[in-house]
């Protein structure tokens, strides 16, 4: 049932014309910041050869480009996700799937699933452009490795957020926004309140915190350390906002 | 051995049954529902039997839809109960759910996908197997009339055609109780004949209730009539017992040649005599005591010239103005 939703929501989304602009504009940004690493590799390339342990290719490109990356679904996401619950609310089309003999989680977890292959799509395209440095170089694929799951993981989270923001409102555009806020405001003060209150000496609250800055998550993976603490962060994360959107959608059937 | 341990297995399982009917596909008891400080539904009971046609009759705002969204599983009783194939549709959901097509007030169509895509998704979400999905389909687009259209988009259909890919919305998993919500709005006279031929047919095997404020809808499609007001039902009946109350215990007499109008209120069974002009009388009378007979005779024997005796029928209309407004008229007396 998850799996008939997901397919779905992926169908919508590539009925529309926003899936296919986000793909197009994402991959310009990308490639043209990726070649822009690749330039300047190349023209610091002979001082780089004189360092005892230079760092390689996939460091100075790949890496970077994973982070622009990143910045880039910090805008994508809450796009895509905007409709997926707010516009079956304006058009009463949610009916449908609430009548049919599905769970209110089967419905959540089918947005999520959906979204989450067409995410998967771009974070592919990104994994491309490493990848054809492949076949001039050697590339370090444990860090490849490491940045694609990062990004997965981010990439999960923001669309658990934006899905819960969908939930909330009937108009998408609100969604859009409000899921860009919040993760916004994650960014911010997830990093800061954390680190402040780890000094304080408050480890509960800091580890909490945690949890809500997705960023923070990011960068142990974007080394190539796997921080199993970071990765446990981020599905918590991911998975707090897709209960709370599940209870959100039960809700609307006890208040009406 | 075996046979006695799963009979005692069985007793052991007996759900809480309101009834042991087992042709009851819908039964809801005390059914509730406030909004705030606002009661849109007042303790409402429900029943429909395998093989019937309800209809859901009511002004704007008097809890049909409310009513239906809680039957569906679309919205949480305040206080109540409801079974659908005798399974508690509030601790079981899902199950409950399988047994209900359901076409709310605003078709709910994906306007990106087409007739026979559509079709197929809710086929989907209400597990038809793979394997008879096909014909699914297919015996659901016969049925609304959508096989010329099966390729086309949602989205550029007409509001008519619309409704029926709603209607095959409702009805493509064969499910035991159907609900629909005004299903005829937006038809053309056509259209509203095929679909109430369809309702009909899809009444003899399955259990329907269907919402209207079109009075001869309900004459046309239903076996039971149950009006709200309110948030209660005022009146539940069948559609013979809504014919009787029409009658309306009076008929209107024609005479060229009248007498006085005391020889006419002496006749047996006449309670009242209301004359209105050119020898028409308006006679009523005691439910029961028809006086036609009596009056006929009479006005033979005076020679009143009797040339027409019709009995005055009440429009539907006049009926659900009458249970409505009573209400109405009740409730300011009691405030006074």
């Amino acid at each position: 049932m998850i799996l008939t939703i997901a397919g779905k929501e992926l169908r919508a989304l590539f009925a529309s014309p926003l899936a296919w602009l986000v793909l197009t504009v994402v991959q310009v940004i990308l490639g043209y910041g990726f070649l822009r690493r690749l330039d300047d590799f190349l023209q610091i390339q002979p001082q780089l050869a004189q360092l005892t342990s230079p760092p390689g290719i996939t460091e100075l490109v790949a890496a970077p480009t994973y982070a622009t990356a990143a910045a880039v679904l910090l805008f994508a996401v809450p796009l895509l996700a905007m409709r997926m619950i707010a516009e079956e609310r304006r058009n009463q089309t949610l009916t449908l799937l609430i009548s049919a003999p599905v769970s209110m989680t089967d419905i959540i977890l089918g947005k999520f699933t959906g979204l989450m292959t067409f995410l998967l799509i771009i974070v592919l395209l990104v994994l491309a452009m490493p990848l054809l440095l492949a076949t001039g170089t050697r590339l370090d694929f444990g860090l490849l490795c490491g940045l694609t799951l990062a990004l997965l993981l981010l990439a999960a989270g923001f669309a658990a957020v934006s899905l819960y923001a969908s939930s909330l409102t009937a108009q998408p555009m609100a969604a859009a926004l409000l899921a860009f806020g919040m993760l916004l405001a994650m960014l911010f003060m997830g990093e800061t309140a954390g680190d402040s209150l780890r000094a304080r000496g408050w480890q509960v609250p800091a580890a909490f915190a945690q949890v809500l800055s997705p960023l923070k998550n990011f960068e142990p993976l974007g080394r190539g350390l796997i921080d199993s603490y970071a990765i446990v962060c981020s599905l918590l994360l991911a998975a707090c906002f897709l209960i709370l959107a599940i209870r959100r959608l039960d809700g609307r059937r006890l208040r009406g | 051995m075996l046979p006695t341990r799963q009979a005692a297995i069985g007793q052991l399982f007996q759900p809480s049954m309101i009834s042991n009917d087992p042709a009851l596909t819908i039964c809801a008891r005390g059914l509730s529902r406030r909004f705030g400080t606002h009661v849109a539904v007042k303790t409402l009971d429900l029943d429909v039997r395998r093989g019937e046609v309800l209809g859901l009759l009511g002004p704007n705002g008097a809890g049909k839809t409310t009513t239906m969204q809680m039957l569906t599983g679309n919205l949480a009783p305040s206080a109540g109960e409801i079974r659908i194939c005798d399974i508690d549709l509030l601790e079981m959901p899902t199950r409950a759910k399988a047994c209900i097509g359901y076409l709310p007030e605003t078709p709910p169509l994906y306007r990106e996908l087409n007739v026979r895509e559509y079709l197929e998704l809710v086929a989907r979400l209400h597990r038809v197997s793979r394997t008879q999905r096909a014909s699914a389909v297919a015996v659901a687009m016969a049925r609304c009339g959508l096989a010329d259209v099966s390729r086309k988009l949602i989205g550029s259909l007409s509001k008519g055609y619309q409704q029926r890919v709603g209607i095959a919305q409702a009805i493509v998993h064969e499910p035991d109780v159907i609900i629909l919500d005004e299903p005829t709005v937006g038809l053309d006279p056509n259209q509203i004949l095929d679909i109430r031929a369809l309702i009909r047919e899809l009444g003899e095997k399955h259990s329907v209730i269907l919402s209207t404020h079109i009075l001869p809808e309900v004459e046309a499609v239903c076996d039971r009539v149950q009006i709200m007001h309110h948030g209660e039902i005022v009146f539940s009946n069948t559609i013979a017992g809504l014919r009787e109350l029409q009658s309306g215990n009076a008929m209107t007499i024609s005479l060229h040649r009248p007498p006085d109008i005391d020889a006419l209120r002496a006749v047996a069974g006449v309670a009242a005599v209301e004359a209105l002009g050119e020898g028409r009388y308006t006679i009523r009378y005691m439910p029961h005591s028809d006086p036609s007979e009596a009056l006929v005779s009479a006005a033979g024997a005076g020679d009143w010239g009797l040339y027409q005796l019709t009995p005055a029928q009440n429009s539907l209309e006049d009926v659900f103005v009458q249970l409505t407004r009573q209400d109405v008229a009740q409730q300011k007396a009691e405030a006074a």
